[in-house]
């Protein structure tokens, strides 16, 4: 199989004065970080306004204004607009911008980390070993760590699942790929295969619930969902970042960055396990939402070429572009019955695995 | 600065092995497929950790000091890098300074241009745009070997550095890791090619040492037949140096 990860573009202008590694485009990473970032803010005000209950953006933007600094903006517009504006509309919208950042910041990491351009956490079984202990959780009515205990199963589950591929697919303490791509599919095949059995011999009530898991979304989302899962994703991304360097030295392989100071084992395995931890946290408050982190680093390195210090987080931030709009037609398409956002991303994503493959093969 | 290899074991495949190469020497390691020559060099640069033993860089043991500093004083070319990289030359060049980066992985104007006459010096400037994995193999040693000098090292470990390159260019790689001036530690199959590069040869055979010393004296008709079984002929060349002929 050949890789297809950090294709080269070839018509990108030539810059003659860095030695460096290259720049990101045009604009530059901090140009590009900016421009996202702004999009993404205008984005957030613009999506909450939109669903079901049309809000204009000007309304939406005093009401938040009002909420975060009333000194500032002394009248918002109340009444059921603002309950759902505040209350419904805007946790949501921030929650699928946390989920969709920790998601594709997760796929860039693990695509490294692995060397492998096709990895991402459905692919090496941790999101569906995520949804199975989620659904074991939800099933079984039990909740011995209050209301941690969803996001804390899935963790577990993630962590089991990807543990097992990871065990399996280490040869002689060297990672091999095919393998862990194999053991991956073999693995996430036999946890939803459970997953499906448990969800299908479920009495009708919690059907419901169980299946949220399987399809992903983020309808029902209350503000108490969004914190935990914010701070575990902006710091896991944080810390990424820190190192993006020494994921960089992986690209020479296990010995050649061994040989540049890296302790590749250890750097291998702590990715790894906050990658599980944040994907286990993700899959707890948005089911399984799929392709997003195989396809925004793609499409970053396809845009930008950048090098993994700056991959990480123009993929976060794309992934929580990309989720907000596609969580806005998870709820605008079909009214009033939502799209699960899961089937959205895959009827979204599958056409590009396609092409990558293709891509691939030249 | 010198290598100090002590008593260094590791599973059933080196026993107890000692060598010492001094500053500024250019050592080579020989010996049949499977005789530990690439554990060995593992051991050496901090990827295998031996049993027992002990190796020291310049008096610092590499399996005290912390990964970073071993880097910054030894570099590697490992055998099998992986070849389809599409990271331009400059950015695999560049990687050499990860030993010295912080966090955010910023490198310093002193650093940039390192690297610029680097890639100059090496004639890799035509290539630093153009993607690892459309290079020759020859092309792809000479930016490995760019890395390691952006390392600033002061030992070079090569393990088969001359591996599927022609003649022309394996003559190319021995001379410029020679010219560098730091102490090299190399792995070669071919015995005239080691005895033509190195100023001193070790031979290994089923995980010690059993010959050492200048190529000369170590590569003789006794010693391909005790440790390769091939029955040759060995004469000095015009220079000295061990011509082999072997019974094909």
């Amino acid at each position: 199989m050949s890789r297809v990860s950090e294709p080269s573009s070839p018509s990108a202008p030539p810059r003659e004065r860095t030695a460096a590694p290259a720049r990101s485009g045009r604009l530059g990473f901090a140009g590009l970080i900016l421009l996202l970032g702004a999009v993404l803010l205008v984005s957030l005000v613009v999506a909450v306004g939109l669903g079901p209950v049309s809000i204009p953006a000007g309304d939406v933007a005093r009401m938040l204004g009002h909420r975060l600094a009333p000194w500032l903006v002394s009248e918002a517009p109340a009444g059921p607009q603002s309950v759902i504006v505040l209350d419904i509309r805007f946790p949501r919208v921030l929650l699928g911008a946390v989920v969709g950042a920790g998601l594709a910041a997760v796929g860039a990491v693990l695509q490294g980390v692995l060397r492998n351009p096709l990895a991402d956490p459905y692919i090496i079984g941790a999101s569906s070993g995520a949804s199975l202990g989620a659904v074991l959780v939800i099933l079984a009515g039990v909740s011995p760590f209050g209301p941690l205990s969803l996001p804390l199963s899935a963790f577990a589950g993630a962590m089991a699942a990807f543990g097992f591929v990871l065990g399996i697919s280490r040869r002689g303490g060297q990672l091999a790929p095919t393998r862990l791509i194999l053991a991956g599919v073999a693995v996430a095949a036999l946890t939803e295969a459970v997953t499906s059995y448990i969800v299908l011999t479920t009495p009708d009530k919690e059907v419901r619930t169980a299946l949220f898991w399987t399809l992903g979304g983020l309808s029902g989302t209350q503000w108490r969902d969004v914190g935990v899962p914010a701070v575990i994703v902006l710091s896991a991304t944080a810390w990424f970042v820190t190192r993006a360097t020494l994921l960089n030295a992986l690209v020479l392989g296990d010995e050649g960055a061994t040989g540049l100071g890296v302790e590749v084992d250890r750097l291998r395995l702590r990715l790894i396990t906050a990658s599980a931890l944040v994907i286990g946290t993700v899959v707890a408050v948005s089911g399984g939402i799929g392709f997003v982190a195989l396809m925004v680093p793609h499409a970053v390195r396809l845009a930008a070429r950048a090098d993994n210090r700056h991959l990480v987080p123009l993929s976060a931030l794309t992934g929580a572009l990309l989720l907000v709009w596609v969580d806005v037609g998870a709820r605008m398409l079909n009214q009033p019955d939502e799209i699960p956002i899961g089937v959205i991303t895959a009827v979204l994503g599958s056409p590009f695995f396609l092409f990558l493959l293709i891509r691939a093969d030249r | 600065m010198n290598i100090e290899i002590r008593d260094v074991s590791w599973l059933q495949v080196l026993h107890e092995i000692t060598l010492s190469v001094r500053s500024g020497e250019v050592a080579g390691l020989v010996g049949p497929n499977g005789s530990g020559k690439t554990s060995l060099l593992r051991c050496v640069y901090r990827s295998t950790r031996p049993d027992g033993g002990r190796i020291t860089v310049g008096g610092m043991d590499v399996w005290q000091a912390p990964a970073r500093e071993v880097a910054r004083t030894v570099a590697v070319l490992a055998q099998d890098t992986p070849a389809d990289l599409n990271n331009s030359v400059e950015q695999i060049v560049g990687l050499g300074r990860i030993p010295y980066l912080g966090a955010l992985g910023r490198l310093s104007a002193a650093e940039r241009t390192l690297i610029a006459d680097t890639i100059e010096r090496l004639e890799l400037g035509p290539l630093r745009r153009r993607p690892y994995a459309t290079l020759s193999g020859g092309e792809r040693q000479r930016v490995q070997l760019a890395r390691a000098l952006v390392q600033e090292p002061k030992v070079l470990i090569l393990d088969e550095p001359t591996n599927h390159l022609d003649l022309r260019h394996q003559v190319d790689v021995l001379r410029l890791a020679r010219s560098i001036g730091v102490t090299v530690l190399v792995t070669l199959h071919d015995l005239q090619l080691a005895a033509a590069a190195c100023d001193r040869l070790a031979v290994l055979s089923e995980g010690r040492v059993v010959a050492e010393g200048p190529a000369v004296e170590v590569v003789t008709h006794d010693l391909l037949r005790r440790v390769y079984h091939v029955e040759a002929h060995v004469t000095p060349g015009p220079d000295d140096l061990p011509r082999i002929f072997l019974p094909v």
